[in-house]
């Protein structure tokens, strides 16, 4: 039974590969650079990768977030994210991510239950939201200046710039789908550690894999499946919209992005500057989309091409209209799941026919314990 | 590495000889019309036959180039750019080879005395041509010289519209047969066109260069 309550996770982690991987293959796919079997392929295996090292990463922001102890309370939370990022993107073509639905939908589950949302961690997911976009901005610009300038150096031949370029697009798709594993493995399976079907360690073969090693790796594999499914329209959709940018831009974009991506979602790196003295940047989840389109903003500054007000905007009102619809959700998600399929969502409460009787209390679920 | 480019090498071989027919069919056309004005018929009717096997020599090379560019999926993004640059400019050594074939034709009575005026025209335009060439190497290899040798191939072509208005003003200014001034006028337009060609390649090149610089 606690296997299916992976499937509302498992089904997040489809919806971000099918819709994320156009962030970092698109651009090659649509101009037909790179075949999209081969696109599928390298995001595919490098997506799992990510996802399977990023177990100590992002997730442990979110659990400081909200530690989720009960499967039906995780099921809920997954779901709502996902209904949120499928409703919003639908209805408002916002770029909204499944980074922001999850964490409205684990707030929803706090407000729910009763318990402190923690301050510190929320302030730190809200603010990477905002230096998000502007870091990969900031990096896509200087990229491209400096990539543009190598290259005119290079004097290549149209046709080699052209060979090199396809490589390039393979490496920083790879690159790119690694740090989407990576980060925003988080969101798929991150609600799911506390109550994990797993047992603590499994023998494949040689190896002993951790119960959260296990769960991460399902993930990326239901993200990879996202990507083999249905991220094809996507790529192409999303790709033949940014034609207007040179492909030399478009690499960077996906540079940029992909770079964003792991400098929030590494580990290692944090290991590294924390060896060297050197400040670090919380671990926390972010979106690949609102990444990307930071990156062609600073790319547009410094092609002085101008800068379009509209998508700025459109990334401020998906930081409240995606978690904001995500809470909403989860809070009547958790409601129906407790009261209606007498589900515990959460450890501290018993389904509601075995609290009948008990006083209710602060929560908005009402206290049961 | 050399695995990687295997495809393109051979392909940018291609392009190198199609830019090398465009400009020794271009030269083969300064020469042609020299011997005309000399009176050497041997040389002229060689000539001819040099400009027509080059002229079929780059329709072929750039109809090959164009299928390979195509099937092969190469340059996505300058495709369009670069078939539309190698049309027009095989457009300039076809505008040679009908030139050089109208003085095997209509045979134009040109008075010794404007002889050297002809030739001159005919070296700016093929100077021109040469620029012309020269910027769409460029364009393949270095995108920032290409400015560099636009602005020759204007100017060449200028120089040609100031000598061949001169030229005709002359015809019109002899004590000639009207129905010969006319035909001295025409030779006269003939040869401009091949620098009018190399002007309208340049016009596309400067527009392809900035898609690809920005």
């Amino acid at each position: 039974m606690s296997w299916l309550f992976l499937t509302s996770g498992l089904f997040l982690g489809w919806s971000l590969g099918a819709n994320d991987a156009a962030n970092f293959f698109g651009t090659a796919v649509a101009t037909r650079m790179l075949r999209f079997r081969t696109a599928a392929l390298v995001g595919s295996l490098f997506v799992v990768l990510g996802a399977w090292s990023g177990a100590q990463g992002t997730a442990k922001t979110l659990g400081h977030l909200g530690a989720i102890d009960a499967p039906a309370g995780a099921f809920t939370v997954a779901l709502a994210a996902a209904a949120a990022l499928a409703l919003t993107l639908s209805k408002s073509g916002l770029p909204v991510s499944s980074t922001q639905a999850i964490v409205g939908a684990i707030v929803g589950w706090n407000l729910f239950n009763g318990r402190a949302t923690d301050l510190k961690t929320l302030t730190e997911l809200l603010s990477s939201w905002i230096l998000c976009p502007i870091l990969s901005g900031g990096l896509a610009a200087g990229l491209f200046l400096a990539i543009r300038r190598f290259v005119y150096r290079l004097r290549l031949h149209l046709l080699e710039a052209d060979t090199w370029l396809r490589v390039a697009f393979i490496v920083a798709g790879a690159f790119g789908a690694y740090g989407l594993g990576q980060n925003n493995i988080a969101n798929v399976m991150g609600v799911f550690v506390r109550v994990s079907p797993f047992p603590e360690l499994t023998r494949i073969g040689p190896w002993a894999v951790t119960s959260v090693e296990l769960l991460f790796l399902l993930g990326g594999v239901a993200i990879a499946a996202g990507i083999t499914t249905y991220s094809r329209r996507i790529m192409v959709r999303l790709g033949t919209g940014l034609t207007s940018l040179s492909p030399l831009a478009g690499l960077v974009v996906v540079l940029a992005t992909a770079l964003v991506l792991f400098l929030f979602g590494s580990v290692e790196l944090q290991r590294l500057l924390r060896a060297a003295h050197l400040p670090g940047w919380p671990l926390v989840p972010v979106s690949a989309t609102q990444a990307a389109v930071g990156a062609i903003l600073g790319i547009s500054l410094v092609r002085r091409s101008g800068i379009r007000l509209k998508p700025l905007g459109k990334i401020a009102l998906g930081w409240v209209v995606s978690p904001l619809v995500a809470l909403l959700i989860s809070l009547v998600g958790l409601y129906v799941a407790q009261n209606v399929f007498e589900l515990p969502v959460s450890n501290s409460r018993r389904p509601a026919a075995a609290a009948a009787g008990e006083a209710p209390s602060a929560p908005l679920g009402g206290e049961s314990r | 590495m050399s695995f990687l480019f295997r495809r393109t090498r051979a392909l940018e071989a291609q392009i190198d000889q199609f830019l090398d027919t465009v400009s020794e069919g271009c030269l083969v056309f300064e020469q042609g019309v020299d011997d005309y004005l000399r009176g050497d018929r041997e040389e002229f009717e060689e000539r001819h036959k040099a400009i027509r096997i080059l002229e079929a020599k780059a329709d072929g090379l750039r109809r090959e180039i164009e299928t390979r560019l195509y099937v092969e999926s190469l340059i996505p993004d300058h495709r369009g750019d670069v078939l539309g640059l190698l049309e027009s400019l095989d457009n300039v050594i076809d505008q040679a080879k009908q030139t050089l074939a109208q003085f095997e034709v209509e045979r134009p009575d040109v008075p010794e005395s404007l002889a050297a005026e002809y030739t001159t025209l005919a070296r700016v335009c093929v100077q021109s041509s040469q620029h012309l060439v020269d910027s769409c190497r460029a364009f393949f290899r270095e995108i920032t010289a290409v400015r560099d040798h636009l602005h020759k191939v204007y100017f060449f072509e200028k120089e040609a519209d100031r000598l061949a208005d001169a030229l005709k003003r002359r015809v019109f200014s002899m004590d000639l047969d009207l129905a010969r001034k006319i035909h001295l006028r025409y030779f006269c337009l003939h040869i401009e066109k091949v620098s009018d060609r190399a002007e309208e390649v340049a016009d596309r090149l400067a527009i392809y260069t900035i898609k690809r610089t920005i």
